[in-house]
């Protein structure tokens, strides 16, 4: 009896020190944050003399929001990223889950050229493909400059991975069965995919739409190659080309670099399960 | 219906992989091998001409000195920041797995540096390291504290491996999370019984079974470490002296910047194989030794 008591309070203790130890980490992780958030209130001349200070000497302020984002052009900068994020994600789902169906069920040469060569191909890093993909699609064809362009790009950068998931989920979980009940129902291949397989792939749709989304919202180097006109940045382009014009007024700068990040975060808050775990299975899969 | 016919297989492969197909030749295939193409001839990106020039960009790569010198910091601050990463997500992720109150907010609160672009990360750090850091160390009066890190090469170098650190160790400890959570409980409780403390049991048990967490973790740590650039770009720029310039910033600038395409496209297959060749051995030596339970 006594030893369990003994034992419990051990336990008691041990626990009491590692959530201690949590808390101090955690609160060292989202320092920076913190940090961004208690000076975007205050004015240029407050976070020079005092970037730790709760609050300014010269008191609270809110104007450094509609400045920012008047100068880095926040909103349009905005809805490019929305655009561009929305369509390659929705693309690279249907274009790669229906490559993997004709994939799993044919064993002909050109699926096993194709699976083969995008298996190869996801341990290119971009940084091989940006040079030539300039001087081919800038200087040769001469299609920089449009949002499409970038779009098609970035399903054709993650089309490998996403397939490969694809392709693991029709090969596990969908009964070949299934499919040719429909056959003999009268269904065409078409039909049978987009009634009877699309729809049983939903948890690896979300996985690759987490995943996908998430790198395309944040991707800055080929967008920056990419789209060269103001009125085309995303919002990573569109911070970093503020910060070379503002990085002086730092309330500005704090405020910026809040509403870049701020859209995730709201997101975040939302679907945090489903990103945590769309990120882990994303991640021991691939 | 006919299944077997050439035309009937041709229908059905350009409808379901005719436009993955497209994409993947015109985005990846068509470049690699147009890269290949472009190591052998020089251009400076604007001109029409692309004089053909053998293996001349090869030699000057060999012959950079500054690549050399990017490849061998990188190697530096990859070999830094791996150990620590990994150190520090194995760490957090014992501690989000020990049945402790709140572990899935501690879990979902490490990754948020993971949810935003290495621009913006960049930024922010370049605020507190410049700022925040020098302003506590002029109130404590500590002088190491007072002067902005970044503005010494080895300074700049550190501050690319806390900012490294601090970004992929919430992603590393998910894995390592799924790793804990594959190793069973009852393995944990039968070495206990048999005597071992709960350090030993995980040393002993736990760690030995979750080898393939470690083998991928190590693998995404090291090809993200080599091929950093963005949190490269936004918070050091290079500077000071170009002191903190890494290997993927240099075959950037060596392209785009000196407009020296081959020579950049010639130093991009080097970074490429360098880092291949370092995952891929890193994985087999991971993968021989692996255990079951």
């Amino acid at each position: 009896m006594d030893e369990n008591k003994k034992a419990a309070q051990k336990k008691k203790i041990t626990h009491g020190f590692m959530m201690a130890l949590l808390i101090l980490l955690f609160l060292i992780f989202i320092f920076p944050f913190i940090l961004v958030v208690i000076n975007v209130f205050k004015t240029m001349g407050d976070i020079t003399s005092d970037p730790l200070a709760l609050i300014g000497a010269h008191g609270f302020t809110v104007q450094n929001f509609p400045n920012a984002m008047k100068s880095m052009g926040f909103w349009g900068a905005f809805g490019n990223s929305l655009v561009v994020t929305v369509v390659s994600t929705v693309l690279t789902l249907l274009i790669s889950a229906m490559a993997a169906f004709v994939i799993v069920r044919n064993k002909w040469i050109a699926c096993t050229l194709l699976f083969s060569g995008m298996i190869a191909s996801m341990v290119i890093p971009f940084q091989v493909l940006m040079i030539p993909l300039v001087s081919l699609y800038g200087g040769v064809f001469g299609v920089l400059n449009h949002r499409v362009t970038l779009i098609l790009m970035h399903v054709g950068f993650s089309l490998s991975m996403a397939t490969f998931m694809f392709h693991g989920a029709i090969h596990t979980n969908i009964p070949l069965e299934l499919e040719e009940a429909a056959y003999i129902d009268g269904c065409t291949r078409w039909q049978t995919y987009w009634k009877i397989v699309f729809p049983l792939l939903k948890p690896t749709i979300a996985t690759v739409a987490i995943i996908d989304a998430m790198a395309f919202w944040n991707d800055y180097l080929l967008p920056s190659l990419v789209l060269g006109r103001k009125e085309l940045y995303t919002i990573p382009i569109a911070t970093q080309v503020f910060y070379g014009a503002y990085s002086t007024d730092m309330g500005l700068v704090m405020a910026a670099l809040l509403l870049a990040m701020l859209p995730i975060l709201i997101l975040y808050l939302f679907l945090q399960r489903y990103i945590v775990e769309g990120v882990t299975s994303g991640a021991v899969k691939g | 219906m006919k299944r077997n016919t050439m035309s009937y297989k041709i229908q059905q492969y350009v409808m379901f992989a005719g436009p993955a197909t497209l994409l993947f030749l015109a985005v990846v295939v068509v470049p690699l091998i147009y890269g290949l193409y472009l190591t052998f001839t020089s251009w400076d990106g604007v001109s029409t001409q692309r004089p053909f020039m053998g293996a001349a960009n090869y030699i000057a790569a060999f012959k950079d000195a500054a690549f050399w010198q990017a490849l061998g910091r990188t190697f530096i601050y990859s070999a830094i920041a791996v150990v620590m990463v990994n150190v520090v997500a194995f760490f957090l992720a014992y501690l989000v797995t020990s049945g402790i109150k709140g572990q899935n907010f501690f879990r979902a609160g490490f990754f948020i540096p993971n949810l935003i672009g290495g621009i913006v990360l960049g930024y922010v750090w370049q605020f507190v390291f410049n700022r925040a850091i020098t302003a506590i160390g002029r109130s404590l009066s500590i002088s190491s504290l007072s002067i902005p890190w970044l503005s010494t090469p080895n300074g700049a170098m550190a501050c690319l491996i806390i900012v490294s650190v601090w970004q992929y160790a919430g992603y590393m400890m998910l894995i390592y999370v799924a790793g804990f959570m594959s190793v069973s409980k009852s393995l944990m409780e039968a070495a206990q019984i048999d005597g071992c403390t709960k350090a030993q049991a995980t040393w002993n048990v736990t760690i030995p079974l979750m080898r393939s967490s470690f083998v991928q973790c190590l693998f995404l740590s090291i090809t993200r470490c080599f091929m950093v650039y963005d949190v490269n770009l936004s918070l050091t720029k290079g500077e000071p002296f170009g002191s903190s310039v890494m290997a993927a910033m240099h075959v950037y600038n060596q392209a785009f910047t000196y407009r020296n395409y081959g020579t950049g496209q010639a130093e991009a297959l080097i970074l490429f194989l360098v880092c291949a060749i370092v995952g891929v051995t890193q994985v087999y030596i991971g993968k021989k030794g692996e255990v079951e339970a």
